[in-house]
């Protein structure tokens, strides 16, 4: 209790209050736009982070995480077009629902699943945290090596049918992470004598490449997105009180998302399918999942808005990120010295209470905001999309520039943007080479801490957690592998080769 | 007879759904995906050939302490799932379509146009200042893209409100320009805090 209250009472601060404000609606209306999203907005203000308070810091980007999922449904139900990757299942019962002129009933049940989703996850990490906080201590260097190694097969594994390019693309990402000097031996890794190399490349700045650069570069690019304001007839917030008549739907999702979101490397994706495909296995109209099912809707928002309070546990926990925005948050936990890690629950509970408040009451302000402005907040969608192309490429300069004042920096970042482009146009994933620069950072440190207390392959097994772990790692790889050759088997039977 | 009609009708519109739902968390196979395969897998062979002369290997001292090792853990994981990724790019393109693979190069090669406006946008900074060369930078691109009257207005004053907010209010850390050196000490000072 009194963790509790000192935890409110960080949060009651002006500047932790108006990142509040300024994260939730600056999120609803950045997933509103198609083409930005959370990942573009993230890495654009992280640089400008880094001169906040931890605090206000992290709940500026984890509002705009969050509540962009929320606005992100907006263009999916009501142009087909989702706000945000993660809002694509949303496309498939909400524009339905918007052609059969139901666009606020939709739009209400989105709104509804995604805080019922939120809000639970929230509610269930708060009263999970003294737990995590007797678990975390049992995770020691080579525990967290092996979970960091769990999130790197877990990120190659959740890319069905992609597994070889994301394995590929992983292992470059650990290979950027060794270039330049080692804080070893201080030796040199592939600088190749150039000085610009020595120490290495920034993660931000392939983040900034990956995700803002190459986003700004397919919009110029691509032929102009005519920017209209669709109509909207109808109570939006009465529709939202439908969604209790949903509430086992969203209560599922939820947990879903919860579980899924804990595990490094799955995320909303695999989520939402989980969700979408237990609501649809126990309905009993089966058949109007993807033609415009309301339980369909609820349950692929309520498992995606899970996600994020979920994603927080291992970030804090064991300072091992799941995907790519937390990924980008732990870096402003660097920047101010906040380690992540099984210290920060023992010492620093009030900051991971006071964290997981701030989400709870950004799921509140986005859904109040999204309530009494869902009509304004449409004209968003009439910003033409090269001229965001523009918008985008000038915020990422600010981004990328101001961490070194380095050309160089604003080159590598062009570069991985066009590297960005490729992966996007051919829906390859950009996360693995993320994860890659992060975990392999975490494995290698992780490794050589644990070597004095490893004499034999098995000391690596020697404790409850690791043996988990190890198992855990197993079990996945079986499955993967068990569904290569059902799936091998099928299209044999079928006489099919792979699409 | 209506019932089964009901049911097959039931079967084929969640067919279609698992359909799609298995597109949406696994895309289609693209053409020019052989590209990125070949390039990747390019890649990783030329590190292999240069990690003996990259990288520090100490006599006498346990695998996992040795500066090279993740630099070589990271190559051959690139190798072997290069090479997977290049056969399998290989079989799937001979078995089935997915789009053209030049209509696609050719389109990531338009993007260089405006990597090109970034990197000049860029090199233009230390000289002209962070301000004048946003303005300079969001007019032309604008002009660029085909954007006449008030749009083209829009670009400057959007790069202004950006150089405004990150510059002068949340103190991002960007130089003056080399033209802010010819205004008096009074001007010049503000202009380096804040445009």
């Amino acid at each position: 209790m009194d963790i509790l209250l000192a935890a409110l009472a960080t949060i009651t601060r002006w500047d932790v209050i108006a990142a509040l404000l300024v994260g939730s609606i600056g999120g609803v209306i950045i997933g509103a736009i198609p083409g930005v999203g959370p990942a573009v907005a993230i890495a654009i203000l992280l640089p400008a982070t880094f001169g906040m308070d931890p605090l206000v810091g992290l709940t500026l980007l984890l509002g705009i995480y969050g509540s962009s999922l929320y606005g992100g449904s907006i263009p999916a139900i009501l142009i087909n077009t989702p706000g945000t990757p993660v809002n694509a299942l949303t496309t498939y019962d909400g524009y339905p629902m918007t052609q059969a002129g139901q666009a606020p009933r939709a739009l209400g049940l989105a709104f509804g699943g995604s805080f019922i989703g939120g809000m639970i996850a929230v509610i269930a990490l708060i009263l999970f945290a003294p737990v995590l906080a007797r678990i975390a201590p049992m995770f020691g260097s080579r525990e967290i090596f092996l979970a960091a190694l769990l999130g790197c097969v877990m990120v190659v594994v959740a890319h069905r049918g992609q597994a070889l390019a994301a394995g590929a693309l992983l292992f470059f990402g650990i290979f950027i992470h060794t270039i330049g000097m080692e804080a070893n031996r201080y030796t040199m890794r592939f600088t190749f004598d150039q000085p610009w190399l020595t120490q290495g490349i920034d993660l931000i700045v392939v983040v900034l490449g990956l995700f803002a650069v190459s986003q700004a570069f397919i919009l110029l690019a691509s032929p102009e997105r005519a920017g209209k304001v669709p109509k909207l007839a109808g109570s939006v917030a009465r529709s939202f009180m439908e969604v209790f008549r949903y509430k086992r739907t969203a209560a599922t999702g939820a947990a879903c998302g919860t579980a899924m979101g804990i595990i490094p490397g799955v995320g909303e994706f695999v989520s939402q399918f989980l969700s979408y495909t237990f609501a649809r296995n126990r309905s009993k109209t089966p058949e109007m999942f993807g033609r415009g099912a309301p339980e369909g809707l609820v349950a692929s928002e309520s498992a995606n808005n899970s996600v994020p309070p979920a994603a927080m546990v291992p970030l804090l926990a064991l300072g091992i990120p799941g995907e790519e925005l937390t990924a980008m948050m732990l870096t402003v936990f660097y920047v101010h010295n906040v380690i992540p890690g099984p210290a920060l629950f023992q010492d620093n509970m009030e900051f991971v209470i006071a964290l997981y408040l701030c989400l709870a009451i950004l799921n509140i302000l986005a859904l109040l905001f999204l309530l009494s402005a869902t009509r304004p907040l449409l004209h968003v969608l009439a910003v033409p999309g090269r001229f965001l192309g523009l918008i985008i490429l000038t915020l990422s300069f600010v981004g990328i520039y101001s961490l070194r004042n380095s050309v160089i920096d604003c080159m590598v970042a062009g570069a991985f943007g066009l590297l960005g482009v490729m992966l996007k146009r051919l829906h390859l994933p950009t996360v693995p080479i993320i994860l890659g620069i992060v975990l392999g950072g975490i494995m290698e440190e992780r490794l050589r801490t644990s070597l004095p207390r490893i004499r034999s392959i098995w000391d690596w097994v020697d404790r409850p957690v690791s043996q988990i772990i190890v198992a855990l790692i197993t079990l996945v790889l079986a499955l993967h592998v068990w569904g290569i050759w059902r799936e091998w088997k099928g299209r044999k039977a079928n006489g099919q080769g792979p699409h | 007879m209506s019932d089964k009609h009901t049911d097959s009708a039931r079967d084929r519109a969640m067919a279609e759904t698992d359909k799609a739902l298995s597109e949406l968390i696994s895309p289609r196979h693209h053409r020019a995906e052989i590209v990125f395969a070949v390039l990747s897998f390019a890649i990783a062979l030329f590190l292999a050939t240069q990690w003996s002369s990259q990288t520090v290997w100490f006599e006498g001292q346990r695998a996992g302490r040795q500066p090279g090792l993740w630099p070589l853990i990271a190559i051959v994981g690139m190798l072997a799932f290069g090479t997977g990724e290049l056969i399998a790019c290989i079989l799937r393109n001979r078995r089935a379509g997915g789009g053209s693979a030049l209509t696609e190069v050719a389109l990531w090669a338009r993007t260089g146009e405006f990597l090109a406006w970034f990197l000049a946008y860029v090199l233009i900074v230390p000289w002209t200042g962070y301000l004048p060369a946003t303005l300079i930078f969001c007019t032309a691109l604008a002009f660029r893209l085909g954007y006449r009257g008030t749009m083209l207005w829009l670009a400057p004053l959007m790069g202004a409100v950006v150089v405004v907010l990150f510059k002068g209010f949340l103190s991002v850390r960007i130089p003056g320009g080399a033209l802010y050196e010819l205004f008096p000490r009074a001007i010049r000072n503000f202009l380096v805090l804040y445009l």
